[in-house]
């Protein structure tokens, strides 16, 4: 049992880590990580509404009647989602000024709705929290690598997330590549991520 | 009329829903693989997106804000989509089967499509009045119809050229998508 806690954990760091492996939730991945900060904090938004909501849906696994399940996961994940609005609107407001509607989309970013459906539906309450963990904190890894890599070459600094630190990373003279922060690179970005993850491992 | 053209070139180009503000881009490289269903995804889109941006306006008008549950917006706004799709799709099935026919795999497809509860949120965002707000919807869902199925067209093509094999299937449709976006770049400045 404790070996397949721990897989359930590490599979969503690497083998499938979304979303490289799995290609979903890519509307915030795209559109949040034109800083460090903002992916980061995006990715930790995500990973909480993903804990919660695998762990409740797990718990009412049984209760829920299969054929309105889905409406039932959303009101779940809904609820959650709330739930980290208003927590970020307490606590980090300027990150929630800086995310805007992509918080209150992590309703609709479908890894949650996906592993809710796939995982959480089907096995028990600590398979779950560590399936959720585990994606959650890949998608984090992902957004900050993606957000990082936008950042370096499109600003030239990189933002410590948390206590918002600027640091340059190239001398003043460095002419920024703005084509990296706006909405083309971010797809090209992606796209080239997408094809080094290839080149390194296959599924 | 003048601000309506404005209005409608605003949504469908400069701020393309999918190019420009990257909502929707899971069924974007999803069904994007040939044109018959791009084409129906999109005018899905647009059929859902009409009524769910009247639907939520109201919703939001005249539930939450008179009682102050603004807090509760997403809530209410993906249940008010979701049994809005449910509706849409059991009515088309019984009324209009030939409609139902074409849009009915998509409609489910729909709920979690983030460009229905975005261009939602935008419209509260910015304050539209109703015709506004029904005027919006349809031009984001134009524009995004619109980008599908320029994009449908490309990655057809792409389909005879032969990719290396890392860079295959949704890693050369994100990079094809950031060329077409380059191209929706040069709208930017227009209005």
């Amino acid at each position: 049992m404790a070996k397949s806690v721990v897989q359930e954990f590490t599979k969503g760091l690497w083998a499938e880590i979304p979303p490289f492996r799995l290609v979903l939730g890519l509307c915030p991945i795209l559109a949040v990580t034109k800083s460090v900060e903002n992916g980061f904090g995006m990715g930790m938004a995500t990973t909480f509404v993903l804990v919660c909501s695998n762990v409740l849906i797990s718990l009412l696994r049984n209760v829920i009647p299969k054929k309105v399940r889905i409406a039932c996961f959303i009101v779940v994940i809904a609820t959650f989602v709330t739930v980290v609005e208003l927590l970020m609107q307490a606590f980090l407001y300027p990150l929630f000024l800086k995310l805007g509607i992509f918080i209150p989309l992590i309703v609709v970013n479908c890894i949650v709705l996906g592993r809710a459906e796939a995982f959480a539906a089907k096995n028990g309450t600590v398979a779950s929290l560590a399936d959720g963990l585990g994606m959650g904190i890949g998608y984090t890894l992902a957004l900050s690598l993606l957000a990082a890599f936008r950042e370096i070459l499109g600003s030239g600094t990189f933002t410590l997330p948390l206590v918002s630190t600027v640091i340059p990373v190239f001398p003043s003279s460095y002419q920024p590549f703005t084509f990296m922060i706006e909405a083309p690179g971010a797809f090209v970005g992606l796209g080239l991520m997408l094809c080094m993850m290839n080149m390194l491992g296959k599924k | 009329m003048g601000d309506y053209i404005i209005l409608a070139i605003s949504c469908i180009f400069v701020n393309n829903i999918l190019l420009m503000q990257y909502l929707g881009n899971c069924p974007f490289l999803g069904v994007s693989k040939k044109m018959d269903t791009a084409l129906g995804m999109g005018m899905a889109v647009i059929f859902v997106l009409v009524m769910a941006g009247a639907f939520t306006w109201i919703t939001d008008n005249y539930l939450l804000k008179p009682f102050g549950f603004e807090y509760l917006r997403t809530l209410a706004f993906i249940l008010v989509i979701a049994s809005l799709v449910q509706f849409v799709e059991m009515f088309l099935r019984k009324s209009i089967p030939g409609l139902y026919a074409g849009l009915g795999i998509f409609l489910p497809l729909i709920t979690t499509n983030c460009a229905v509860m975005g261009v939602c949120l935008i419209n509260i965002k910015e304050e539209y009045s109703f015709l506004d707000t029904l005027f919006a919807s349809f031009s984001y869902a134009v524009g995004f119809a619109f980008a599908l199925i320029l994009f449908a067209g490309i990655r057809e093509r792409i389909l005879l050229a032969r990719v290396p094999k890392p860079l295959q299937d949704t890693s050369i449709g994100l990079i094809t998508a950031g060329i077409l976006s380059l191209a929706f770049f040069a709208f930017k400045g227009m209005v």
